[in-house]
């Protein structure tokens, strides 16, 4: 009776399972039949890009997209170094043209304290935009905060408005030439001190103009805020802090001062004669002749050195940590994305945004990152992949030196609207000290100091 | 009714067709336009100059000479036009003597000399941020071949753009491979232009290749050199593209000229009305130097033909 008894328990279970798993199936199938992909079948949008593997991803599937949702994409691609003087100024316009563009999260600040950039909460939360299997929470939680802010100048992203949706990021990590360490028969360092002493030993490892580390020095934001922000942070300095209603620059505190002074000492002990003019193009492809032993930047830029044939030292470099202040602090650093996000001035929201949603979709995640190089992926099913796995193999440490990292990764800089003004001064700065044009590091520090403050000197915080 | 006014009406054979009297507007027309395409930017420009307009602001105001002043009491503005002088006279001085001596090097009509003519057009057709790609490429420590012709003289990791001490002297380098060529060709336009008969005169007398070219070529050159000066000067105070390609004004501000500042104020900053006076300035300075070259070249075209 009892065997009996649990039998048509055992039964009813399975037939209840079965009957809400395809009841489930089936919900979702016709959700996903009512998703209207030609809701705004006809429309013309317009999308600036920046020259970018994100970009180059994106345009080899342009014509599915075209074909899915009968919407007409323009776009223009535009280098790097004049891109966002292009975006700004069409912002500007209030022509609604572009109705997206790319942008990376500290440009966010300066658009979306114009009032330049739609907040993109509307339609994830407006289930009738929103593709069914779109799962916002597979994206990778920082990336998705690093793009969301309050505006108020001062207050820390990952909350307020979602100014973006993310392409692609980047952490700070070492890439090293296993080949190099081997030769010279040094190990791999994993705090500051070693890596001086490490670059130093490495300097002229390939020949007369070979060197130790490089690290970007140019003339332009790019150079604070990979490596040096991290360490930045890592000393415990902070860019600003607010203080009566006022931002107050504090790049001149006693922790950035010995920070800077390390940086300098380790660009004139284990770097390039030529730092001043390098960016991440320069340290990456000096890494892949084989001028550089050491590389300190973003993971997914040595990445493209190490692929079979694409370098001189391809399948020499390997992956780790940036190494740190001291053996116990936490492996922090600093946080770049590459996101689409819309103009709040477009008159094709509603097609611009199923062009956010198609290209930032699990999906097509996949496809830009194992078919179209495309890294970071933002989306975690991607990073737990087998394809991706096997696609990254041949980066030994890849993955490892990522997952050190990711933790105690987010946007190290102080969020205000005057943030290139602040950094591009900052690098000049740096150059000149690093040039020895000032005494000491302090004195150069203390004048950049007054730069900043006065760069910011019209936020007043009591009127937000 | 109206064919009998017509056929009564006086004919006046003295009167000029419509559209002859209107020809004179059809003339001035196209000038016209393009003048009102640069008026309209420049007094824009010049309004601005006295508001807060910001590519990050959708409103502005009017601030009075508040950006005027911020700039003639700033360093960064002082240290710009230091630069801008520097790198306008310079690379124009270089220029002119390269081409110049060029030119007549190359005026004798040879197999050799009409291969080179066209060889040295070549920079011409490159584009300055281009050749600025060449050179960086070229001046590269690791990868360059000038770096590895220096090594043969036992020069290592020789800075280039990166040091405040040659930054300049990298950037007219790029700016004398461009632009030379301009000089060169103008100037050897002049020598062939020259009147043949001074010079047999002078050489009947036994005149020495020194005294010919000190009292007669050089005088007669000079109206065709001024030409190129007036061009190369201009050109080279307002320069943009080789410096933001070669250092984007670094290290430090070392090549911060005046231009480069207000790109960087107006469109990296977004602070339009702030950078506006900066463009202004330039435009007195580049004007005034047009000015007094262009008056100038016409005093000695005059003395050079005799009048």
């Amino acid at each position: 009776m009892k065997k009996k008894w649990m039998k048509r328990m055992i039964s009813a279970s399975v037939t209840a399972a079965m009957l809400v798993g395809s009841m489930s199936a089936a919900m979702v199938a016709q959700a996903e039949e009512e998703f209207d992909w030609r809701a705004y079948e006809g429309t013309t949008i317009e999308i600036q890009m920046v020259q970018h593997t994100a970009s180059e991803a994106m345009v080899k599937k342009l014509e599915e997209f075209e074909e899915l949702t009968g919407i007409h994409v323009e776009y223009s691609i535009t280098p790097e170094s004049s891109y966002f003087d292009k975006v700004s100024t069409s912002l500007a316009s209030g022509s609604g043209s572009p109705d997206l563009f790319m942008s990376g999260a500290y440009q966010l600040w300066d658009y979306s304290a114009a009032g330049y950039v739609e907040d993109l909460s509307t339609y994830l939360n407006d289930p009738s935009m929103l593709m069914p299997d779109y799962d916002y929470d597979d994206f990778v939680q920082s990336a998705v905060d690093a793009l969301k802010w309050s505006g108020v100048p001062g207050e820390p992203v990952g909350s307020g408005a979602q100014l973006g949706l993310p392409l692609a990021f980047e952490v700070y990590v070492m890439a090293y030439n296993t080949r190099a360490f081997e030769q010279v028969g040094v190990e791999v360092p994993k705090t500051i001190d070693e890596l001086l002493e490490v670059s130093e030993k490495l300097q002229g490892w390939n020949g007369e103009n070979s060197y130790g580390v490089a690290v970007r020095g140019a003339r332009d934001w790019g150079t604070i805020h990979p490596a040096y922000m991290s360490w930045f942070a890592q000393f415990g300095a902070k860019d600003f802090v607010v203080e009566d209603d006022q931002l107050v620059s504090q790049v001149n505190s006693e922790e950035a001062v010995a920070m800077t002074e390390f940086f300098v000492d380790l660009v004139k002990r284990g770097g390039t004669p030529s730092w001043s003019k390098y960016t991440w193009y320069d340290c990456g492809v000096d890494l892949g002749t084989g001028n550089a032993a050491i590389c300190i930047d973003a993971d997914n830029n040595p990445v493209h050195q190490n692929w079979e044939g694409a370098s001189e030292e391809a399948g020499n470099i390997a992956f780790a940590p940036m190494p740190k202040v001291t053996a116990d602090c936490p492996q922090t650093s600093n946080y770049w994305t590459w996101s689409i996000a819309m103009n709040s001035a477009s008159k094709n929201k509603g097609a611009a945004w199923y062009y956010i949603m198609y290209f930032t979709s699990k999906d097509y995640a996949k496809f830009a990152t194992t078919e179209a190089n495309v890294l970071d992926p933002c989306r975690t099913s991607v990073w737990e992949s087998p394809e991706f796995e096997e696609l990254m193999a041949c980066q030994p440490g890849y993955i490892d030196a990522f997952n050190a990292t990711i933790d105690n990764t987010t946007i190290l800089f102080t969020p205000q609207p005057y943030f290139f003004e602040t950094t591009t001064e900052w690098a000049a700065t740096l150059q000149d000290i690093v040039a020895g044009e000032y005494d000491s590091v302090q004195e150069g520090l203390d004048t950049l100091k007054e730069t900043m403050d006065e760069a910011v000197s019209d936020i007043d915080l009591s009127l937000y | 009714m109206f064919g009998n006014k017509k056929k009564n009406a006086e004919v006046d054979y003295n009167e000029i067709p419509a559209h002859i009297r209107r020809r004179p507007y059809y003339i001035i027309a196209p000038g016209l336009i393009i003048l009102i395409g640069i008026m309209i930017p420049f007094i824009t420009a010049i309004v601005l100059s006295f508001t807060s307009y910001s590519f990050r602001m959708p409103k502005f105001k009017f601030v009075g000479l508040k950006n005027w002043i911020k700039m003639f009491t700033s360093d960064d503005f002082w240290h710009a036009l230091v630069v801008t002088l520097k790198y306008g006279l310079g690379a124009t001085a270089v220029e002119m003597l390269l081409g110049t001596g060029v030119a007549l090097l190359l005026k004798k009509d040879t197999r050799y000399s009409r291969i080179l003519k066209v060889l040295f057009t070549f920079p011409l057709m490159v584009a300055p941020a281009i050749a600025v790609l060449i050179w960086q490429l070229m001046t590269s420590n690791t990868v360059g071949v000038l770096e590895k012709v220096l090594n043969i003289f036992g020069v290592y990791n020789f800075p280039w753009a990166a040091s405040h001490q040659t930054a300049l002297f990298t950037a007219l380098v790029i700016d004398a491979w461009v632009n030379t060529p301009f000089v060169l060709l103008l100037v050897l336009a002049g020598i062939q232009s020259l009147p043949k008969s001074p010079f047999e005169a002078a050489a009947v007398d036994g005149a020495s290749g020194w005294f010919t070219f000190k009292t007669l070529t050089f005088p007669m050159l000079k109206p065709f050199m001024y030409i190129a000066l007036l061009f190369r000067l201009m050109a080279a105070l307002q320069e943009f593209g080789i410096i933001y390609a070669l250092s984007k004004g670094g290290p430090g501000d070392t090549l911060m000229n005046i231009s480069l500042t207000a790109y960087i104020t107006g469109f990296t900053y977004q602070k339009l009305a702030t950078a506006l006076p900066y463009l202004l300035v330039l435009w007195f300075i580049v004007n005034k130097s047009a000015k007094f070259l262009v008056k100038r070249q016409r005093q000695l075209a005059k003395q050079a033909a005799g009048q």
